[in-house]
């Protein structure tokens, strides 16, 4: 007689156990493949010969051996960390400094939070193209203040080789510091406010209260900030095609732009793959250590 | 539909009264999107469907086909290649090596392609000593597109020579224009540095350069030569040129704020849409230095091999059409190129396609001073195409030394090979 009434639940527990499973499986498969599983098919391309076509013809590591005697790929991976660094730090800073002046329940704060946040909605391609324009010497910024009756004014940084890298992080800064102000005034907003009121109460002044208090418990924040940034910087493809292509001469490439050359315009699909694992390695190499501190931080306190 | 279709192309061919042609369809990836070229294209369609053979069109746009490219390539690893794709110069040769291109010699022995076309360009065709792929049209890169206008206004004359170039640059920048109009693109650059290579070397040193990849050659006091005319070449042109459009360049010629362009003859679409006459409100002509010269730039449709037996068969009549007199004929007045057959009939072209046709079949029948581009990969693999973009853009945008030039392009032109 136990049996029908033992039955009932055990379906329905069967049921609990397998749906989410069930459900999730098709995402889980579709992520392995076409993620995992490609980041292990490229690895296993970048130790073959492939040029047009992927061949199975393993050749050891000569296609990084040959990666990293190319000129290019020594530039684009300086050209990376310069436009990184300077990308993480400005927007860092830009985006805190927003965030901090916006937070002194100034008027219309809705209003200039909406301002500063529009550029993220652009796509890469429209800040690249608009900047583009603004930056180009006979149309935009140098010829308008020309003029204006400032004759000798110049700023031809985009078509300078020694400087158009630099007018990447200003276009990249333009878009994605008001993105990194959100973070930040959402932290901020997230402090205990007694903790401030106790710290004006013992006499600290609001810059003290910023460095000593509030910044500091920002931490979280930093990291996702910072993991954002670090990826955007990494993956940076389409804001230097529309606002550079690369250009002048290959004084902007970057490493996303040759890999993509060398896998799809020149039939070099091994020197490709291999500057692809170069990335992962170096993405890799950042973020674990990274997110191995932060992690164990999060856990300790 | 399909079903439907290859039984109204059965009906045709059957009313055509050709008795064993079964109705096959020929699947064409092409790049060719734009007013013009579309149009030029659609002329083969219809060829094709009069002959009752269903067309299915595989247009990819999108700039010189890296797209289109990018799908044919994942088409032809899933092992479902179209019947036909826009493959041009060496590429020709990979894919061929790779085992996916049909065998044309019958089509070709049965039209005569050895007679119509030069050997040169027969060359490109054939993978292995079989033809491959079929020739749509013929560009010449090394032209000078001139502003008549402000060089009247500047004094100058059109140069005929590289010394009389930089004299003429010198008079239209002094009268206050752009003396060159440049979009700095790495293969704007390229395109320039080869006709200028050609101008200082001759043919036989830029075939030894570009085309034999000769190692001293490459290292020749002629190319230290050639790079520092060519970077003469940044003195004449703006500060926006960096990563400028080629139309757009063209357009300042156009409007006359510039002098002059270097430019393969596609650039005669830009003055033609824009209601040009070629000889009064454009000058077309060689290259300063590289008259009687022509590097070619040749556009192609490479065959791929069939499964189906009637499909193999319309890809043959497509063949055969695409250098039948009447497609070469429309096609190019539509393309501003010129045809390849060297016996085609010039009388409805213009004087600059009438110019270049005559060039062209010159240099044919002398076999000599006819040279595959190699900014527009027809000389070289894409892969010493690239290794050479590289140093020659790079040259242009910073101050490397001629010397180290040479020696940068000798070093990974060998890496590259």
């Amino acid at each position: 007689m136990s049996q029908p009434i033992k039955m009932k639940p055990r379906l329905v527990d069967k049921i609990e156990y397998w749906l989410p499973k069930v459900v999730m499986s098709p995402t889980v498969f579709l992520t392995m493949v076409f993620i995992y599983g490609f980041i292990i098919w490229t690895t296993v391309l970048s130790f073959t010969k492939s040029r047009i076509l992927p061949v199975y013809d393993f050749v050891g590591f000569q296609q990084y051996v040959k990666l990293f005697l190319n000129d290019r790929w020594m530039l684009a991976l300086k050209n990376l960390a310069i436009f990184g660094i300077l990308f993480i730090v400005i927007c860092l800073f830009v985006g805190l400094l927003l965030a901090i002046l916006l937070d002194q329940k100034i008027r219309a704060e809705g209003f200039i939070r909406t301002v500063y946040l529009y550029p993220m909605a652009l796509s890469f391609i429209v800040t690249g193209t608009v900047w583009k324009w603004l930056l180009n010497p006979t149309v935009g910024i140098e010829r308008f203040v020309q003029s204006l009756g400032f004759e000798s004014f110049s700023f031809d940084w985009l078509v300078n080789p020694d400087m158009a890298i630099y007018t990447i992080v200003i276009a990249g800064v333009w878009q994605s510091s008001g993105f990194v102000m959100a973070l930040f005034l959402a932290g901020l907003r997230g402090v205990d406010n007694s903790i401030i009121k106790a710290a004006q109460i013992d006499g600290a002044s609001m810059v003290t209260i910023y460095s000593r208090i509030i910044i500091p418990s920002l931490r979280p924040v930093f990291f996702s900030a910072i993991i954002m940034l670090a990826h955007i910087a990494i993956k940076s493809f389409d804001l230097i095609v529309a606002l550079t292509g690369g250009g002048p001469g290959n004084s902007t490439d970057v490493p996303a732009i040759f890999m993509y050359q060398f896998s799809f315009t020149r039939s070099q699909m091994g020197v490709g793959a291999a500057s692809a694992v170069v990335m992962l390695m170096g993405i890799i190499a950042i973020l674990v250590p990274f997110l191995y501190s932060e992690l164990r931080a999060t856990k300790n306190v | 539909m399909k079903f439907s279709k290859s039984i109204l192309g059965l009906a045709i061919a059957g009313a055509m009264s050709v008795s064993a042609v079964q109705a096959g369809e020929v699947e064409v990836l092409h790049w060719w999107t734009s007013g013009s070229e579309a149009r030029s294209i659609a002329v083969l369609k219809q060829m094709v469907e009069a002959e009752g053979h269903t067309w299915k069109d595989f247009a990819v746009a999108g700039g010189a086909g890296e797209n289109a490219y990018t799908v044919l390539r994942s088409r032809a690893v899933s092992g479902n290649p179209p019947a036909s794709a826009q493959i041009k110069g060496l590429e020709i040769q990979e894919w061929g090596d790779l085992g996916f291109l049909a065998n044309l010699d019958d089509v070709a022995a049965a039209n005569h392609w050895d007679d119509v076309l030069p050997p040169v360009v027969a060359k490109v065709m054939k993978n292995d000593g079989h033809y491959v792929a079929a020739p749509v049209n013929v560009h010449r890169v090394n032209w000078l597109w001139a502003n008549p206008e402000v060089f009247k206004k500047a004094g100058a004359k059109v140069p005929t020579s590289l010394d009389e170039l930089w004299v003429a640059a010198d008079k239209i920048k002094a009268a206050g224009y752009t003396a060159i109009a440049h979009g700095g693109q790495p293969w704007q650059d390229a395109t320039t540095f080869e006709s200028i290579v050609l101008a200082v070397g001759g043919s036989d040193f830029f075939d030894k350069v570009f085309v034999k990849l000769d190692q001293k050659a490459l290292g020749s006091d002629t190319m230290k030569e050639s790079f520092d005319q060519f970077r003469k070449v940044k003195q004449y042109i703006d500060a926006g040129s960096p990563g400028r459009d080629w139309n757009v360049a063209t357009a300042m010629v156009i409007k006359g704020e510039a002098g002059m362009q270097f430019m393969g003859d596609w650039a005669k679409g830009e003055f033609t849409a824009a209601n040009k006459a070629p000889g009064k409100d454009f000058i077309c002509a060689a290259f300063p230095g590289t008259d009687g010269e022509f590097t070619f730039n040749i556009d192609s449709l490479a065959m791929f091999k069939q499964k189906n037996a009637d499909n193999a068969e319309a890809q043959k009549v497509m063949a055969k059409l695409i250098l039948s007199p009447k497609f070469q004929e429309t096609f190019n007045l539509n393309k501003g190129s010129i045809p390849v057959r060297i016996d085609q009939d010039m009388s409805p072209f213009d004087s600059c396609a009438e110019a270049s046709m005559k060039t062209f079949i010159a240099t044919s029948k002398a076999g000599k001073g006819l040279e595959p581009s190699m900014a527009h990969g027809m000389s070289t693999t894409s892969t010493v195409q690239g290794a050479m973009y590289d140093v020659i853009t790079e040259f242009f945008n910073s101050d490397m030394s001629s010397e180290d030039a040479v020696k940068k392009l000798t070093r990974s032109v060998k890496a590259a090979m």
